[in-house]
């Protein structure tokens, strides 16, 4: 990658990124190469994730969006090994600081989740369980990482609470989930995932459920915590705004696959993929009035049985006419176009600039 | 509340709040103007980022001027209530207490219009909508529709009523019978309302789905065929079928993906073009009632804080909550960030079980002085077409504002606040 950065931009087109070495150690934090997560079903195989690969360094985020069945939620639960081995075939490999998780067994995970790696899940009521205490998951996630007593494990929680800003900590830790707000029970949830002081924390979807004055307080929370702690964040979300306000770089899946990675920077202002310009186009917009009707994606998701045949978006792709008929017949490959810029699409750069400089940008 | 204040959306012949502005005290004018200006910088800033020059203002209003849909009312909404009891004891169920589910709220909706309802959860809007469309019975106010008072009608006396008043529901899951095909759930408008259209049901139905976007044939398949967007428009199909006058839409999209939202919305806007409708939207996402909605109301633990054109509203709020509402919302825009000045609400939205004397807002607003802890603000118009029901409300420099927090204070016998002494 970084011999490769420094050529020109128009040299980069045509050269594939080239998946590291498998299985030697990388030198990133975390690293994901070609993983695949597919569900055997009555009705054939989901290819939820088919062939992910990205890098995470310490103290940097990086926001996964797509829509609902683009793996993005089977992306994450795969990092952290939650998968059954029963029903998902997992392949490929996941490097989390020097470790390899995808092989290694479900004793070695379990040591490291919660540990090294946490999770923020979406619903909070649903991930709490209604007949403990708040307290009592908390001071057990504790324990079972640290050899601690149970009186050490609860001032722990207390203090836990309290840093995510929970008022009066030491009473509200005997509290029920139940008899927390919407809100609360969110900062509870970061509270009890950032217990062990994970350097990988993964949030799927954390402010979808919440009143965006809530939201605001959440991802100001989760921002702080961050800096305190230079972990690395996985923030997955369909929500645009979410991404551009927290993340460092952008991830853009389709169908189980990365279509588009770059920068926040890239990916908003310099997007390549009509994919990305189609979630870019949907979107109200809060901060200025639209002069135009909002320029929807047409058609839906794809099925993750059957995925159209080469370009898994060339059905509903408005340019698939562009690329010389390969679109409904080869896969295009991710290739970088600018340093740190990777895209999977048929059609030229240049052709692909031209468009969202002329007719895209402008509408939006 | 005053009957100014009470009617919404009136064409404003007549300023309402004129007179009792010269009986202002200039301390106060002062006081406010002090008040409005200094707390978060220029609000407009903190929402779109953008120093709001006076050149840029105007420009973005007419990109897209408010529509000359000025047509004659088609409901008035006024002073309704919705409380519902909460008992205890097993066998003698004693009322306890009350939940304030909304508390008073008036508003009207033109003909062709869009009124845009938004909130946190619990602030009522939901409800509201459902007393419009008289799901629920209120329990006090009156709701006019086309004239006549449907506040107490019967179900009988609604019945013919139900065609022209009309329902989009949030969650496109459990809205449609997952027994029935898609052609007895839309034909069922007709067969209740024993409509005979002259081209046949089948064909009628038909047409319906063409008009959202469906393909005909579709007619005899179920709702677990289609995916979320395509049931959204199945249920837009039978709410379309009577041929409304007014559609209460409750979160329409918030159960879509954004892509399909995008064709979702753009299916309302065309339909409204189309066939002449009236849109109530209630939504939480602050962004979409903009981009759909020709006014707004901002609603806060049962009661309207604020109601404006949408242009208004989102570039000049002038209530603090609507203010906090929009600054919280992220914006998809990377370069942004940092830049936008945010305002943080502290804490959670009160109880309805118990809520706060006086402005409701003001244990979480960052300007409420004492007068706001005694005496409710009531929502009056300061500028045209635009209420706000605050004591020191922002991006306005009316008196009148002042003249009413006098005249709501000098029957409780206080004298005037000092002038207010910012926190932080």
């Amino acid at each position: 990658m970084a011999d490769k950065s420094k050529r020109p931009a128009d040299m980069l087109d045509g050269a594939p990124t080239t998946v590291e070495e498998p299985g030697r150690p990388p030198t990133s934090f975390l690293e994901v190469r070609d993983l695949r997560i597919h569900f055997p079903t009555d009705d054939g195989l989901v290819k939820s994730v088919d062939g992910l690969s990205f890098k995470l360094e310490r103290g940097r985020t990086l926001g996964i969006v797509g829509e609902s069945g683009s793996g993005k939620s089977v992306t994450s639960l795969g990092v952290l090994g939650l998968h059954n081995r029963r029903n998902a075939k997992v392949s490929g490999e996941i490097w989390l600081d020097g470790n390899e998780l995808v092989g290694a067994s479900p004793d070695q995970v379990r040591r490291m989740r919660g540990r090294n790696m946490a999770m923020i899940f979406q619903d909070p009521l649903s991930a709490m369980h209604p007949f403990y205490t708040v307290g009592a998951q908390i001071v057990e996630a504790y324990r079972i990482h640290n050899d601690v007593s149970k009186k050490v494990a609860r001032k722990h929680a207390v203090d836990m609470l309290g840093r995510v800003g929970i008022p009066k900590p030491d009473r509200r830790v005997d509290d029920y989930p139940h008899q927390f707000s919407g809100g609360m029970r969110q900062r509870a949830m970061i509270a009890m995932a950032l217990s062990c002081d994970p350097e990988l924390l993964i949030a799927d979807e954390p402010t979808t459920a919440l009143d965006v004055t809530v939201q605001a307080q959440i991802l100001d929370l989760i921002r702080d915590l961050q800096r305190e702690f230079n972990s690395a964040i996985i923030m997955i979300t369909h929500d645009l705004g979410v991404v551009a306000e927290l993340s460092d770089d952008i991830l853009v899946m389709y169908g189980g696959r990365n279509i588009e990675y770059g920068s926040v920077d890239d990916v908003f202002h310099r997007p390549e993929h009509p994919y990305t310009w189609g979630l870019l186009g949907s979107m109200p917009r809060l901060d200025r009035e639209r002069s135009e009707r909002l320029l929807p994606i047409k058609g839906t998701p794809p099925s993750l049985i059957n995925l159209p045949q080469g370009c898994a978006f060339n059905p509903r792709c408005a340019y698939s006419e562009l690329t010389d008929g390969k679109s409904t017949v080869e896969r295009p490959e991710l290739r970088e176009t600018a340093p740190g810029h990777t895209v999977a699409c048929h059609m030229a750069v240049e052709r692909r600039r031209r468009i969202w400089a002329d007719e895209i940008a402008p509408k939006l | 509340m005053s009957t100014e204040a009470s009617r919404a959306g009136e064409p404003v012949d007549t300023p309402p709040a004129d007179a009792p502005a010269d009986a202002a005290g200039t301390d106060t004018v002062a006081a406010t103007a002090a008040a409005t200006g200094t707390v978060t910088g220029t609000p407009v800033d903190t929402v779109t980022g953008t120093p709001a020059t006076g050149a840029d203002a105007p420009l973005v209003v007419q990109e897209r001027a408010a529509p000359q849909r000025r047509g004659e009312l088609l409901l008035e909404v006024d002073n309704l209530g919705k409380h519902f009891p909460v008992t205890s004891g097993a066998i003698l169920r004693r009322q306890t207490g009350a939940v304030k589910a909304v508390d008073g709220v008036s508003f009207s909706v033109r003909k062709g219009e869009t009124l845009g309802l938004v909130g946190e959860s619990g602030c009522g809007k939901t409800t509201t909508g459902r007393m419009i469309m008289r799901l629920e019975d209120p329990t006090f106010g009156k709701i006019t529709f086309e004239g006549h008072d449907i506040t107490r009608m019967s179900q009988g006396q609604l019945r013919p009523l139900r065609r022209d008043i009309q329902m989009i529901f949030q969650d496109p899951y459990s809205s449609l019978n997952p027994r029935q095909t898609v052609g007895s759930i839309i034909g069922a408008a007709f067969r209740l309302q024993g409509e005979k259209p002259k081209q046949g049901v089948k064909a009628a139905v038909q047409e319906l789905l063409e008009l959202v976007g469906l393909s005909p044939e579709h007619y005899n398949r179920y709702p677990h065929e289609f995916s979320g967007g395509q049931r959204q428009r199945i249920g837009i199909a039978r709410t379309l079928a009577l041929k409304p006058k007014l559609i209460v839409a409750d979160e329409p999209v918030s159960a879509l993906d954004v892509s399909v939202q995008a064709q979702v919305v753009n299916l309302l806007e065309d339909l409204q073009d189309e066939l002449d409708l009236t849109y109530v939207v209630i939504a939480h996402d602050l962004s979409v009632v903009r981009h759909i909605s020709d006014r707004v109301a901002v609603m806060y633990l049962g009661k309207i804080v604020e109601i404006a054109d949408r242009n208004d509203l989102y570039e000049r709020p002038m209530h603090p909550y609507t203010n906090a509402l929009l600054s919280a919302v992220p914006v998809p825009d990377p370069s942004q960030r940092g830049n936008r000045e945010r305002i943080r609400l502290q804490g959670d939205v009160p109880s309805p079980l118990d809520p706060p004397p006086a402005c409701r807002f003001h244990t979480r607003c960052w300007k409420a002085q004492e007068i706001c802890k005694q005496v409710e603000p009531p929502l009056i118009e300061l500028s045209p077409g635009h209420q706000a029901a605050c004591h020191f409300p922002e991006n306005t420099t009316v008196s009148a504002t002042d003249a009413v927090a006098q005249s709501a204070v000098a029957p409780a016998g206080g004298d005037l606040p000092a002038a207010p002494v910012h926190k932080d």
